[in-house]
C-alpha cells in the first residue's frame, strides 16, 4: 500500500506546475496535515481495550465498521456514486480471508492481504457496472452484485457452508507473537492498527491531486469530463480501492470472530454502513469513524432494550434524520427557523 | 413447458401490478421510493387479517386492500414524501429505507413474524389441464384469476393514461412541472392522486400475491429488489416497458427455478445487471434522461 506521491498526481493532471498549481498543492498539503487533536483520539482508541477491557469486542467491531464506512465514503462522499451493495466487497473479503485461513494457512496478515486482493479484483470487475447510467441504475447494479454474491455463498455450500456459515476458522497469532485472546484485546488492537494504516492511506489518497479530481467528478461530471479528467478510469480506480478497503474490513471481521456467514452479504449490511456514513458525515474521513462509534453504541443500547424491534427505532431515526436535514440534526436551534421557511 | 410459461406470465403480471406504482413515483416523479413494498405488505395484511379475524369474503377484501394502502399513501405523500421531491437521491434512499425498517418492525410487533396463509375460496382452488405429454398446459384457477384481474387493470390504466383528462394532466405535470403549473394544472393534486393510486395498486398486488409470493414481515425487503428490477429494466417512460420487463422477469424466474433450481435467483440478478450495463436507461426508454 504505497501512498500516491504528489509528483505522480500532478503528472497525471498533465498541467505544468504554475503559480496556481503551487498554491493548489500547498492547499492540498495543508489539508493533509495532522491536527493537534488527532493523535489524542488515536491514542485514546488504542488505550481503550486496556482501560475498558470488557468492551474490547465492541471496540473491535467499531474499528471494523469504521473501516467499512471509510471505504464507502471514498465511493459516495468523494466520488458521488450511490451504492446499495457495498456489502458485496465486505463479504467477499470476509469469505476469502476465512477460506484462506481454513484451507491454506492461518497467518492473519497474509489472510488479510488475500482478502484485500480478492475484494480488489472483484471491485475492478464491478467498477464496469457503475460507470454508466443514472443514480437508479447504479443503485440497482450495486444491489444486484451483493445479491448475486449472497446467492452464490448460499448455493455453493460445499465451499462456504451455505446457510450455516463457514465454521472452524482458527487464526494463528498476529506477526507470530500476539495470540488472539478470549477477551478480544488482541483483536481490537489488530483491527485498530489496520484501521489506522488504512485511514492514513486513504487520507493521502483523497488529499492528492487525484482525490481532487474525484471531487470534481462528484460535483459535476460533465464539467470534469470537459476539463480533461478521464472520468471512467478514475471511477474504476477509486471503486477498486474502496472495494479493497471494504475487503480488508470484511477480512478483519472474519479473522477476529473466526466465522463467516451469509450475514456479511445481507442487504442490511449495506444499509447500515450507508447510515453510519451519513450520520457521521460524508466527504469527511472522520465521519465514518464517528458514525461507526455512534451507530454501534446506539445499536448496543437499543437492542439491549428491545432485542427484536430495534430496527424500528433505526428506521425512525433515519426518517427524522432526512426530514430534519442531515447537517441540521445535531444543531437543534436551527430546526424552527427552517420550519418557517418551508 | 406451457405450464411454466403460464405460471411465469401469472407471476409477471402480479409483479407488474405490484411495481406499477413504483414505476410512477420513481420514473415520473423521479423519487427513489424503496418503501413501495411496505404498501404492498399493508394490502396483504389487510386481506389476511380481515379474512382471518372478521370472515370477510376474499373478493370483498380486494377493494379494501386497495383503499387502505391508497389512503395511507395519500397521507404519507402529503406529510412526508412531498418535502423530499427535490432532495438528493441519497436522502430519498435513506428516508425510504428507514420507512421500510419501521414498517417491518411494526408488523412484526403487532401481527408476529410467522408466515401468513390465505384461505382461497373454493372456486379458485381448482386446476384445469389441457393437452397431454410435453405440451400439457396446467392452469391453476387462481393464477388464471390473477392474469384476468391484472390484464383488466393494465388495459384500464393504459386507457386512463392515454385517453382521459387526468392522464394528460399527469403526463404534462411529469414532463415539465413548471409549465404544467403555469397552465393551471394543480400539480400537487395530480401527484397526490397518482401516488395514492400507485400505493393502492401495490396493496391490491400484495393481497393478490399473498398466496403466490408468501406474506411475512420481511416482505418489503424481500421483494424490493424485484420491483426495482421491473422498473429499472423496463424503463420508466411508459407502462408497456415495465409490463414487458415484469413478464420477462416472471418467466425467467419461474423457468430458472424449475429447470436449474441450484442457481435460484442468481439468473434474475445476472440478467438484470447485463441488461443495465447494456442499456442503463432501461430496455424501453425514450432516449437518455440522466
Amino acid at each position: 500500500m504505497s501512498a500516491v506521491r504528489p509528483s505522480e498526481g500532478t503528472a497525471v493532471t498533465g498541467a505544468p506546475l504554475s503559480v496556481s498549481g503551487d498554491r493548489a498543492q500547498a492547499a492540498l498539503l495543508r489539508a493533509a496535515r495532522w491536527r493537534a487533536w488527532e493523535p489524542l483520539l488515536w491514542l485514546a482508541a488504542f488505550a481503550s481495550p486496556l482501560l475498558l477491557s470488557q468492551y474490547s469486542a465492541i471496540v473491535n467491531e467499531i474499528a471494523i465498521v469504521a473501516l467499512f464506512a471509510i471505504s464507502l465514503d471514498l465511493v459516495l462522499g468523494y466520488t458521488g456514486i450511490v451504492s446499495l451493495g457495498h456489502a458485496a466487497f465486505f463479504g467477499f473479503g470476509a469469505y476469502s480471508a476465512a477460506l484462506f485461513a481454513k484451507h491454506v494457512m492461518p497467518d492473519p496478515l497474509v489472510g488479510l492481504a488475500v482478502g484485500i486482493a480478492a475484494a480488489a479484483v472483484l471491485g475492478a470487475v464491478a467498477s464496469l457496472t457503475v460507470q454508466r447510467g443514472s443514480d437508479l441504475t447504479r443503485l440497482m447494479v450495486t444491489l444486484g452484485t451483493a445479491l448475486i454474491l449472497l446467492e452464490l455463498a448460499n448455493k455453493l455450500d460445499w465451499l462456504t457452508g451455505g446457510a450455516d456459515g463457514l465454521q472452524g476458522v482458527v487464526m494463528g497469532p498476529v506477526l507470530g507473537q500476539f495470540e488472539f485472546d478470549l477477551m478480544g484485546r488482541t483483536a481490537a488492537w489488530y483491527s485498530l492498527a489496520v484501521l489506522l494504516l488504512c485511514f492514513l492511506f486513504v487520507r493521502r489518497f483523497v488529499r492528492s491531486p487525484f482525490g481532487a479530481t474525484l471531487e470534481a467528478i462528484r460535483d459535476n461530471r460533465l464539467r470534469a469530463m470537459a476539463v480533461g479528467i478521464p472520468v471512467g478510469s478514475r471511477i474504476a480506480l477509486v471503486y477498486t480501492v474502496a472495494a479493497a478497503l471494504a475487503g480488508a474490513a470484511g477480512a478483519l471481521l472474519a479473522q477476529t470472530t473466526g466465522f463467516a456467514s451469509l450475514d456479511v452479504f445481507e442487504f442490511h449490511r449495506s444499509a447500515d454502513v450507508l447510515l453510519i456514513l451519513v450520520v457521521g458525515g460524508t466527504g469527511w474521513l472522520y465521519g465514518g469513524v464517528l458514525g461507526a462509534i455512534v451507530f454501534k453504541l446506539m445499536q448496543d443500547f437499543l437492542s439491549a432494550i428491545t432485542p427484536q424491534y430495534w430496527t424500528f427505532w433505526l428506521g425512525l431515526f433515519l426518517v427524522v434524520l432526512v426530514l430534519v436535514g442531515r447537517d441540521r440534526l445535531f444543531k437543534p436551534w436551527t430546526w424552527r427557523r427552517r420550519g418557517r421557511a418551508a | 413447458m406451457l405450464t411454466i410459461l403460464f405460471d411465469g406470465i401469472a407471476y409477471g403480471m402480479l409483479l407488474f401490478i405490484l411495481a406499477l406504482g413504483l414505476a410512477v413515483t420513481m420514473g415520473l416523479m423521479n423519487f427513489i421510493n424503496l418503501a413501495h413494498g411496505a404498501f404492498a405488505m399493508a394490502g396483504g395484511y389487510v386481506t389476511v387479517l380481515l379474512m382471518q379475524r372478521a370472515d370477510v369474503p376474499f373478493l370483498v377484501c380486494l377493494p379494501i386492500a386497495f383503499v387502505v394502502p391508497a389512503l395511507l399513501g395519500a397521507v404519507l405523500e402529503r406529510t412526508l414524501y412531498r418535502p423530499l421531491y427535490h432532495k438528493p437521491h441519497l436522502d430519498q434512499v435513506l428516508f425510504s429505507i428507514g420507512l421500510t425498517f419501521m414498517a417491518v418492525a411494526a408488523v412484526d410487533f403487532f401481527v408476529g413474524s410467522t408466515q401468513q396463509l390465505i384461505q382461497l375460496p373454493q372456486w379458485l382452488r381448482g386446476r384445469t389441464e389441457i393437452g397431454s405429454g410435453a405440451w400439457t398446459l396446467g392452469m391453476g384457477h387462481y393464477r388464471l384469476f390473477i392474469i384476468a384481474v391484472c390484464a383488466a387493470l393494465t388495459i384500464a390504466l393504459q386507457y386512463v393514461l392515454s385517453r382521459t383528462r387526468f392522464g394528460s394532466r399527469l403526463r404534462a405535470a411529469v414532463d415539465d412541472q413548471r409549465v404544467a403549473a403555469g397552465m393551471g394544472i394543480n400539480v400537487n393534486v395530480v401527484f397526490l392522486t397518482t401516488f395514492a393510486f400507485g400505493s393502492g395498486l401495490a396493496g391490491l398486488g400484495g393481497a393478490l400475491g399473498a398466496e403466490v409470493l408468501g406474506l411475512d414481515p420481511t416482505f418489503p425487503l424481500k421483494f424490493m429488489i424485484y420491483f426495482l428490477i421491473v422498473v429499472a429494466v423496463g424503463g420508466t417512460s411508459s407502462i408497456t416497458g415495465p409490463l414487458l420487463a415484469a413478464l420477462l422477469l416472471g418467466i425467467a424466474d419461474v423457468a430458472g427455478k424449475y429447470y436449474i433450481p441450484k442457481l435460484g435467483a442468481f439468473i434474475v440478478y445476472t440478467l438484470m445487471i447485463a441488461i443495465l450495463i447494456w442499456r442503463p436507461q432501461g430496455l424501453f426508454s425514450r432516449g437518455a434522461k440522466a
